[in-house]
């Protein structure tokens, strides 16, 4: 069996160093500027260092570049992929098409993954982009397990699915954190908070808890839980995935750690047999209970959850 | 930004400057009725909704026969019809796609507003002569992907309603392809096609119609400190909302025709052909006064306010003069607020008995003071006299919604123009 990729979104360069450690086997890097929602924030500079770090290991680094552009951006993205392609990074992560027009103006052949986060929802789409230089599609969290399963076996691009984490449900440019400290006529709180992720918006009907905060990108407001499904693996194993995402924004870097080593268990159990995976997913699944904070109840997102419209 | 002069879109005619290349002015319908409205009242272009593949599950959503019959009304005006096929698709809803593609094409529409890949693709091999106009659902926001869209052999695109008018003109700078844009209508507050809170807080997919407008209602706003779950905000204080002002660009309509902005969109597929009508009114009279004479234009205080009679949320620029501040969104108490009833459409006038024949919308009795508005008439008020039944019958007061209604009105009104009464 080939085993699927594990891919962390990394806080620092040290915790690169510790997740390698942990047998994670792909990292997501970039900065606010070019990309969504990073664990950490890694200029040129620690993309480079990063790289040789990974690759050392034989391991593969990606670079987010999947904002929504607008013009005062765009010029900036040609010369970055330019940079990227002199570091020698495995792959850019986009969502905007205004990469694949930024890649040929760069004169680039880093392969693209295209990831556009809630709009990516069936096969056809994965394919599509896979013509125009994608060589994987990371898959839309609202899809259910059957769905993935089906987009994998019709799409000739790797597939990619989020196994751990939150999920960002809304993406606004405006400053809805700013505006309301404004509207409260808090104007000192805009400043004190900018840089904030401790907020939370409180739905008191659902009982659910949405982190929220604001950067370069606008606000951003996440799932109520966090995906969790290493015990419910085999479907994603037997379809052939190429790569399980954790995604650790929000998380702390032990919690990555941890989570990281669970799932380098659980993959390398099912590659031994099926046997192996199914004694100790129990196990794992109660691992990561312990360690979960409160704030954060865990379910299996929209893989066992029907959606209608 | 003060309004440009774009020589590409005007002429001098007789030394005068006019605007010879019009933007289309395009109306939502979510019936057949109120297509027929919004074509009536002036737009150049409608556009509807299937009843697949398309985004607003709850809009009254167009059968292929209503579709044709809607086009070939349009063609009478010389109006163009637009299907919404915005959906991103999941696998199960590919089946089917082609067949419908080319029925919509069979009826005679001239394009579809899409989002997905998938139906664009499609749509290009199995119904080419449909237009393919890419959805705001793509939050198209600058020009590199613009011009990728415009490789991609798309005619149209519609933007992102986070553009603004100095992002726009770069845009038409840098690609020739033609630039839809909203002008009027309510908004969403995430870049569209970003957001699942639907999904997510009531397992209904937005991305496919079912979106239930989380957006709207209000949270609470905490912060964790040392473990501490604290609110930031008192409960008497107003609570954390995302709820965005309704758009209304009709004083720009001027630098936005200079622009060269090619289709101005009015949103609202859900919404009465009272608003229909009295939006596109107002946006029609500014676009036709502006384009025959630009450089004399102002704007008349009654247009403005013929558009608040539709009005029903508090409304705002949005991005298009620039990032828009906590004075763009509604917090607290935030209830629709409406300031005139849509009373009743006319269906017939009598000329010679002066009788008006009017299906009842709403509550009206005799001596209530009354507007009538149509293409035709402007605007007038008038009391309303003795009202009478189908059979003739006095009646103390029009009671009934869809009743059949005659009372006298001495000045000339035509079938399709609307009465309204001012709330007190």
């Amino acid at each position: 069996m080939k085993k699927p990729q594990l891919l962390v979104t990394p806080h620092s360069l040290e915790h690169i160093a510790a997740l390698l450690d942990a047998g994670a086997d792909a990292f997501l890097v970039g900065e606010e500027q070019f990309g969504l929602r990073l664990a950490g924030e890694f200029p040129l500079e620690a993309v480079k260092e990063a790289t040789q770090l990974i690759h050392a290991q034989g391991k593969k680094i990606f670079i987010a570049m999947n904002a929504i552009f607008h013009n005062d951006r765009v010029d900036a993205l040609a010369p970055y992929i330019e940079e990227l392609d002199k570091i020698a990074v495995d792959a850019i992560v986009f969502g905007d098409p205004a990469i694949v027009i930024a890649r040929r103006e760069a004169q680039s052949e880093i392969p693209l993954h295209w990831d556009a986060e809630t709009i990516s929802t069936n096969w056809f789409q994965v394919n599509y982009w896979g013509k125009r230089g994608a060589s994987r599609a990371l898959l839309a969290r609202e899809l259910s397990m059957e769905e993935v399963v089906e987009i994998k076996e019709n799409a000739q691009v790797e597939i990619e699915v989020l196994v751990h984490g939150m999920t960002c449900m809304f993406q606004s440019k405006r400053s809805l954190l700013g505006n309301y400290f404004l509207f409260q006529d808090q104007a000192m709180e805009v400043e004190n908070r900018k840089a904030a992720k401790n907020m939370f918006l409180h739905d008191k009907e659902r009982e659910n808890k949405y982190p929220i905060f604001e950067d370069l990108n606008g606000t951003h407001i996440f799932s109520p839980n966090d995906i969790c499904i290493i015990d419910e693996l085999e479907e994603l194993f037997e379809a052939q995935i190429d790569s399980f995402k954790v995604d650790t924004v929000l998380h702390t870097e032990a919690y990555a750690l941890a989570v990281v080593s669970y799932y380098r268990q659980a993959i390398d159990a099912y590659a031994e047999s099926q046997e192996e995976y199914e004694d100790i997913k129990a196990e794992l699944l109660e691992k990561i209970e312990e360690i979960q904070p409160a704030l954060r109840p865990l379910d299996t997102g929209f893989y066992f959850k029907e959606t209608v419209y | 930004m003060s309004t440009i002069v774009n020589e590409r879109i005007s002429e001098i005619i007789d030394g005068k400057r006019v605007i010879t290349r019009k933007p289309e002015l395009l109306a939502p319908a979510g019936n057949l009725e109120k297509l027929k409205i919004a074509v009536h009242y002036g737009a150049d272009a409608v556009f509807i909704g299937g009843q697949e593949f398309g985004l607003r599950s709850n809009a009254g959503n167009f059968s292929i026969a209503q579709m044709q019959e809607g086009v070939e009304f349009a063609n009478k005006y010389d109006a163009k019809i637009y299907v919404t096929t915005n959906i991103f698709a999941h696998n199960d809803n590919m089946h089917g796609l082609e067949d419908y593609l080319q029925n919509i094409e069979g009826a005679g529409v001239t394009g579809i507003i899409v989002a997905d890949p998938l139906i664009i693709e499609t749509c290009k091999e199995v119904a080419p002569n449909l237009e393919i106009h890419l959805s705001t659902q793509q939050s198209l926001s600058n020009w590199k992907a613009v011009q990728y869209w415009k490789e991609q052999g798309l005619e149209r695109v519609v933007l992102a309603r986070e553009t603004g008018a100095e992002e726009i003109q770069l845009m038409k700078e840098k690609v020739d392809i033609e630039i839809e844009s909203f002008v009027h209508g309510a908004m969403c507050i995430a870049y569209s096609g970003r957001c699942v809170l639907s999904n997510h807080m009531t397992a209904r997919d937005s991305n496919r119609g079912g979106c239930c407008q989380s957006c709207r209602w209000d949270y609470d706003l905490y912060a964790v400190e040392s473990g501490e779950e604290k609110p930031l905000f008192e409960k008497q204080q107003e609570a954390f909302a995302m709820s965005p002002k309704d758009l209304k660009l009709i004083e720009s309509i001027p630098q936005i025709i200079e622009l060269g902005i090619d289709s101005l969109k009015v949103e609202g597929r859900m919404k009465s052909i009272h608003y229909i009508a009295t939006v596109v009114t107002v946006y029609r009279k500014v676009i036709d006064a502006y384009c025959a004479d630009p450089d004399n234009f102002i704007i008349q205080r009654e247009w403005l306010e013929e558009l608040d009679k539709c009005a029903n949320r508090e409304t705002a620029s949005s991005y298009f003069e620039g990032e828009p501040g906590y004075e763009q969104q509604m917090f607290g108490n935030h209830s629709k607020q409406t300031t005139f009833d849509f009373c009743g459409i006319v269906l017939d006038y009598n000329d010679e008995t002066s009788m008006i024949t009017l299906q009842q919308r709403n509550y009206f009795k005799p001596g209530d003071e009354v507007e009538f508005f149509g293409p035709e008439i402007g605007n007038f008020n008038v009391i309303v006299g003795e009202i009478f039944d189908g059979k003739g019958t006095s009646l103390d007061a029009a009671r009934h919604p869809l009743q059949i209604v005659h009372f006298k009105c001495e000045q000339k009104v035509n079938s399709h123009d609307m009465m309204r009464k001012e709330m007190r």
